[in-house]
């Protein structure tokens, strides 16, 4: 091949080198490297609308899971604009002005300038870092809070759990839980899944009548004669650390270093 | 030509199975084939990275300096990876949250690049595509058995419709926690290949060594 194609123009003679020489090499793996940057980021590029729009769909559906409303006739979308979005800062328990549109609290998370360095003991979830702002969504009916349903994350055995967890309006009662995003074991700690372990968490209280937080993954079944199993859900089996971590994040977002001012401002707002 | 074609697609099957008798990509079977909806993605996915990355490789084979000849079959495999995770977060959305990470893991797969430097680096680039169609197609099959398999005895469904009521969900089956382990494809997969080599002999791998007999009369 090296005889014909000489004198053939620039592409030719390279192609012409023979296979083991330098010059080749290099100028081979950088037409390669080229080539292949061109097409994975014309496929990142043309296909990341659909992906954000994939990602912000099935938050959507979460969130209606959430509070029961998903229904699989009606679309995601108009059923969504039953809720009202709103930023709360979580220190104040106030809520911000700031545009939820535009807001991520993942990325504020990450971001020094917008969120807190959790201290070991505060740290019950494994975030490492908290965001100030967070972004919840409220089912409103007549002007009157029937839901609110908080955004809450933490480390379970594998990876972080991200879901919802929903309230009545008591700020007191869970409505349900839901996880939209982890890597937990199939079958073990991925039964955090199962419509019949989350159902559990509807109709189970928050906070005891001293207004302390009390609720709790344990081990096992809960027994509905001993004091407290309202505060007690069954824990996964063959999932301990999973169930524990669930147990904690959700502590750790409705206690006092993630929702807890907000709580505790809206239900005295409701007396 | 026909005939290299069909055979290349044919054999990789059961008579040349890259999981039963090559006993390559046997990591990522043990990982997606819990249920049988991520196997069916996997396969497809896998299939379609090896066809492509054979038809590629192949395709410049005349012109891939032997020094770097791992990292130029890397590239494109890794480059249609991306490509393929991609579109499945595009168009089967649920589908990729399921398989996560295992659809990254391709590039690993030993399956693909086993099958650009086996066969593609000597071959012409349709022989190389429907060589990788064949051996996808291989993984493909027991992938789906061991789903199969996985998924009844694990939850009771297959495709995530309930077949045997389980249980503690008011049915008389109660589901087999192992099979949703990865042990229990490791199970599955060498009952497979012992049905296979039991059925097709010729497969039966000699011993690499023999033990030696030792008669008492050679003891000291």
């Amino acid at each position: 091949m090296a005889e014909t194609t000489q004198n053939k123009g620039l592409i030719a003679s390279i192609l012409g080198l023979p296979n083991d020489d330098p010059k080749k090499t290099i100028i081979v793996a950088f037409l390669l490297c080229l080539v292949c940057s061109i097409l994975v980021s014309t496929s990142a590029v043309m296909f990341k609308p659909k992906q954000i729009a994939n990602k912000q769909a099935d938050i959507k559906k979460n969130i209606l899971a959430v509070t029961g409303l998903l229904d699989k006739s009606s679309d995601v979308n108009t059923l969504f604009e039953q809720f009202e979005v709103k930023i709360v800062d979580l220190e104040t328990g106030e809520y911000s002005d700031i545009d939820p549109e535009s807001y991520d609290q993942r990325k504020a998370s990450g971001d020094p300038a917008q969120s807190i360095k959790l201290s070991q003991q505060q740290d019950i979830a494994n975030i490492g870092r908290r965001a100030n702002l967070a972004k919840i969504y409220l089912l409103k009916e007549d002007d009157k809070i029937k839901r609110v349903v908080l955004p809450i994350h933490g480390y379970g055995l594998w990876s972080t759990l991200y879901g919802f967890v929903s309230l009545e309006s008591d700020y007191n009662t869970i409505g349900g839980l839901q996880f939209y995003s982890h890597a937990e074991t199939p079958g073990l700690g991925g039964e955090v899944d199962n419509p019949k372990w989350r159902k559990q968490w509807q109709g189970k209280k928050v906070f005891n009548d001293a207004g302390e937080l009390e609720i709790e993954v344990i081990r096992g079944h809960v027994d509905f004669q001993v004091e407290g199993s309202e505060h007690k859900v069954d824990g996964l089996s063959g999932a301990t650390l999973t169930s524990r971590g669930v147990s904690n994040l959700v502590n750790f977002w409705l206690g006092d270093d993630g929702f807890g001012p907000y709580l505790k401002k809206m239900s005295e707002a409701e007396k | 030509m026909a005939n290299a074609i069909k055979s290349s697609v044919v054999d990789p099957l059961i008579d040349n199975n890259p999981i039963t008798l090559q006993v390559l990509g046997v990591c990522s079977a043990l990982a997606v084939t819990t249920n049988m909806t991520a196997a069916l993605i996997m396969s497809i996915a896998l299939t379609t990275v090896t066809a492509f990355s054979s038809a590629m490789i192949s395709s410049i084979r005349n012109h891939i300096p032997s020094s770097i000849r791992i990292i130029v079959q890397m590239t494109i495999i890794a480059s249609l990876v991306i490509i393929v995770d991609q579109l499945l977060k595009a168009y089967a959305y649920d589908a990729s949250k399921q398989l996560s990470v295992f659809v990254g893991l391709i590039i690993t797969n030993c399956i693909v690049l086993g099958r650009a430097e086996a066969f593609a680096m000597k071959n012409p680039p349709v022989l190389s595509f429907f060589d990788g169609i064949g051996n996808g197609l291989g993984y493909s099959l027991i992938l789906m058995i061991v789903a199969f398999f996985r998924e009844l005895l694990g939850t009771g469904k297959l495709f995530g419709h309930v077949v045997i009521p389980v249980a503690n969900e008011g049915g008389w089956y109660m589901p087999n926690g192992l099979m949703l382990l990865p042990p229990s494809a490791f199970f599955v997969i060498g009952l497979i290949i012992w049905l296979v080599r039991s059925v097709k002999r010729e497969q039966i791998e000699s011993a690499d060594y023999q033990i030696h007999q030792v008669h008492r009369t050679e003891v000291l």
